[in-house]
């Protein structure tokens, strides 16, 4: 290693690091832009004077953010569909990965397939929509909390650390002394496997934080929509009128005006808000989520 | 002497009761959730009538799939999607190299810190990437239009061009998933003995010699796995993003599959006709992953069924 470090830098260095640092700022860009954005004057930011630097310093932006009420229960729901809705998914995978790794159980292969099966083939959408609409879910919080809970590629993964990972000999010392199936799972397996716990329990949360599928399809009361149906509604379908402006005096048009930027400014404002306790979060859990990509592609 | 079948099975239900118990509620969730919608297939050959049920809803045969193949734009909706998954597939390589370059950095730090840094997209939802796309393109105000008028060019609102609209579609791509996509090679080339790549700088061998007659071999089968699985799923392009981008101006070219059977179904009420466009969809694209997951154990040995 050390004599490695002592090579000379050759000129294929300095194009390779120096371009991978080039992509890095222009992937870093857009959310610095944002930021930037958010936190300057709106029309400076239409003007164009913000590409590099903050230009009007203030907090205009999220003061008009911290009053759309809306904002807020999206994001009380989806702290609360993600909590609860990672617990129930843990529930669903757990105890399940952990009867597949038992090779001889009877009937194995077959909840295998069954899971395997989901993988490829579904109802698909409308049939579904019909489902929920029959178990009286339509429109309620908890659609957004039950499901399968248990994905394939969560049980392979899952699965596979307990045979890989666990011992064998250790269930047996244990079942040798009297323990039984319940105790071998909960006192023995559990404990053993907190960092695959770990993969699902990170991967879950970020998917049930950001999606907003379901929610698209279920939820229509104001009340219990989602952060990102939310979001989709502020930063995506929002139109701010313009239509009739002629008519309109010159007070008024002002008064538009500063409410189209206002709103300018807000959008990303809300970008911030919404993506920033993921982003900075994420180094800090990096090595759950690397981790779960890597298992997943180690085959069974 | 040997315990017959039905015996041992006896035996070891009773040892593994506890885990059958364990197993009730996660089954029921998965057939109640995934396998009762099942019945979709049927509605896809009646007039549906959510009043009626399946079983008492008229049965038309398959109807429902002419009228989707004889729809005047289905032939332009197989190609948008075929588009869209051609524009990813041109893309493919992309995080491969960023992979070898990351692995020639010298310094571990600046190769950590670009890491994580590259990584961040893939964490930013789908909507919220959608939203930064439009803001950034559009006419007033836009960052890109303003980059485009700096150089003297004419800003527009370059979301309405349905030319352009795969390549907006795949930048977005790119940016959340190009450095999240290095994962898996990098780990490969992680592997990768030194000794053999010490070797060969001892015989003279170049950089990029190294990488093309190194590198490029070691991560061959991951490639192979991981193209053959993009092209299983080249007709099942995602609702999401094609959705949140599209507007009625570039309708001709956002306009997909998926999109289209949420269009008819849910928004229209055509109940039927969206869930045959759906088994339609759903049919081809288990036909292309089988086909695919079977070239793959030809090619490499690998399989890609996980039982």
């Amino acid at each position: 290693m050390l004599k490695k470090q002592r090579k000379r830098i050759e000129l294929f260095d300095v194009v390779n690091t120096g371009l991978v640092v080039f992509i890095t700022i222009l992937f870093l860009y857009p959310l610095y832009f944002c930021v930037v954005a958010s936190f300057s004057a709106p029309s400076e930011v239409m003007a164009g004077n913000t590409i590099f630097w903050f230009k009007g310093f203030n907090f205009e932006s999220y003061k008009y953010a911290l009053q759309q009420e809306q904002l807020w229960v999206g994001y009380r729901n989806t702290i609360i569909y993600t909590f609860l809705g990672t617990l129930y998914s843990l529930i669903m995978t757990i105890p399940t990965a952990y009867a597949m790794s038992k090779r001889d159980l009877p009937l194995r292969r077959g909840v295998m397939w069954l899971y395997l099966l989901t993988m490829y083939f579904g109802g698909g959408m409308i049939p579904t929509y019909f489902l929920i609409k029959n178990l009286g879910l339509l429109d309620n919080p908890l659609v957004m909390i039950v499901g399968t809970g248990c994905s394939a590629f969560h049980l392979i993964i899952t699965r596979n650390y307990f045979t890989n990972s666990i011992p064998g000999d250790l269930y047996e010392a244990a079942e040798i002394d009297g323990a039984n199936e319940w105790f071998c799972f909960s006192k023995i397996a559990m404990p053993l496997a907190k960092p695959i716990i770990a993969v699902v329990a990170v991967q879950c949360a970020v998917g049930k934080w950001n999606s907003y599928f379901n929610a698209l399809l279920y939820i229509r009361s104001d009340e219990y929509k989602p952060l990102q149906l939310v979001l989709r509604e502020m930063l995506i379908t929002s139109k701010v009128s313009t239509g009739d402006v002629e008519i309109l005096d010159p007070d008024m048009l002002a008064q538009i005006m500063e409410r189209m930027l206002l709103a300018e400014g807000m959008q990303y404002a809300v970008i911030f808000i919404a993506s920033a306790p993921l982003l900075i979060v994420f180094p800090f859990i990096q090595k759950y989520f690397v981790q779960g990509t890597l298992v997943g592609s180690v085959k069974g | 002497m040997k315990e017959s079948r039905l015996h041992r099975t006896g035996r070891l239900i009773k040892k593994y009761w506890i885990l059958y118990l364990m197993l009730l509620a996660p089954i029921a969730a998965l057939i109640i959730f995934h396998y009762v919608p099942f019945y979709g297939i049927l509605m896809a050959f009646q007039n549906f009538k959510p009043s009626l049920g399946v079983s008492g809803s008229q049965w038309v045969g398959f109807k429902h799939f002419e009228t989707f193949i004889n729809y005047p734009y289905f032939g332009r909706l197989i190609k948008n999607t075929l588009t869209l998954s051609l524009y990813a597939l041109a893309c493919f390589p992309m995080p491969i190299a960023l992979a070898i370059m990351f692995n020639e950095i010298r310094s571990n730090r600046l190769k950590k810190t670009c890491q994580t840094i590259l990584y961040l997209p893939h964490f930013v939802s789908t909507v919220v990437v959608c939203g930064m796309t439009l803001m950034f393109i559009k006419e007033e105000g836009g960052l890109i239009n303003m980059i485009i008028e700096a150089f003297g060019g004419e800003a527009k609102e370059w979301i309405s061009f349905p030319e352009l609209f795969p390549l907006i579609y795949q930048s977005s791509g790119v940016w959340t998933s190009l450095g999240w996509g290095t994962i898996l090679y990098t780990a490969s080339l992680a592997s990768l003995s030194q000794e053999h790549i010490e070797a060969a700088r001892m015989d003279g061998a170049s950089r990029m010699q190294i990488i093309r007659h190194i590198y490029i071999p070691h991560l061959k089968p991951i490639i192979i796995i991981q193209l053959i699985l993009q092209l299983g799923g080249i007709l099942s392009v995602g609702f999401e993003k094609a959705y949140l981008l599209q507007n009625p101006l570039n309708l001709s070219a956002s306009s997909i599959i998926s999109t289209y059977s949420y269009g008819v179904g849910l928004v229209g009420g055509e109940y039927s006709y969206a869930a045959a466009i759906g088994l339609f969809n759903n049919i081809i694209s288990i036909i292309m992953v089988l086909t695919t997951n079977f070239i793959s154990k030809k090619v490499s040995d690998e399989r890609l069924g996980l039982i």
